[in-house]
């Protein structure tokens, strides 16, 4: 069951501050993802406060590194559930997960970052792995 | 280990992802809830048993680490007497 919708606003808020667009819908999930192009980030948001808690600041730290990707859109687990389940099906063999990040480009999931890698660990920590990610996927080079 | 409880009342390992190895031909991944005498209580569990696998432990594991976890079970106890060796999925990447 969905918790209390002006409970998970702040932690959506978190999220949208930083310039990443919610997908809220099947519908929203397809326009953004179903021709993608370029670089993206997909966040999937969660309540649970011992991944999430560090999976949103570590996001927002990554997100001042000098490469990022093109979009940022992200969907909100248990909450949103026909979005959650329609952007889990562009993630191909990478299992749910929750919180959990995918960079994606052209449409393919090039880096996955799943709970059980950001669990116990500082937004720092995440951060410098996720900037290191945006080097290697997104970066100049590439 | 940190030593950080990240819910207050719950033991050190609460809501981290898992390896769980047994005495036995299984393995069990999944989220860490709680454990009492009968044993560990665990969430979205993945099972590899040893006998009818086609991949060994360690690449079941690995994927597990790589791919995330298919999950074979909502909820599950891992007998206490079974338990050899719990470790965090995260280290095992």
């Amino acid at each position: 069951m969905p918790y209390n919708p002006a409970l998970v606003a702040p932690m959506r808020t978190e999220v949208t501050r930083l310039g990443a667009k919610e997908l809220t819908t099947a519908a929203e999930v397809d326009a953004a993802l179903g021709d993608q192009k370029g670089s993206m980030l997909v966040f999937v948001n969660s309540v649970c406060g011992c991944a999430a808690g560090n999976a949103r600041p570590a996001l927002a730290l990554a997100l001042k590194h000098s490469v990022v990707p093109q979009q940022v859109v992200t969907v909100f687990a248990g909450q949103d559930v026909d979005a959650v389940a329609r952007a889990r099906q562009y993630f191909g063999e990478y299992q749910p997960s929750s919180p959990s990040m995918a960079l994606l480009r052209d449409g393919e999931v090039v880096h996955f970052v799943h709970r059980h890698q950001i669990e116990g660990r500082s937004p720092q920590s995440i951060a410098t792995e996720l900037s290191a990610a945006f080097d290697r996927h997104f970066g100049a080079a590439v | 280990m940190s030593g950080h409880v990240f819910h207050p009342g719950h033991a050190e390992l609460h809501g981290i992802t898992v390896v769980v190895e047994t005495s036995g031909s299984l393995t069990y991944v999944g989220r860490y809830d709680s454990e009492d005498e009968r044993g560990v209580l665990m969430l979205d569990v993945g099972v590899h048993d040893a006998t009818a696998a086609d991949v060994p432990k360690d690449e079941y594991v690995r994927k597990s680490a790589k791919f995330g976890i298919r999950s074979d079970h909502k909820r599950l106890v891992v007998p206490a007497a079974e338990v050899t060796r719990i470790t965090r999925l995260g280290e095992m990447g």
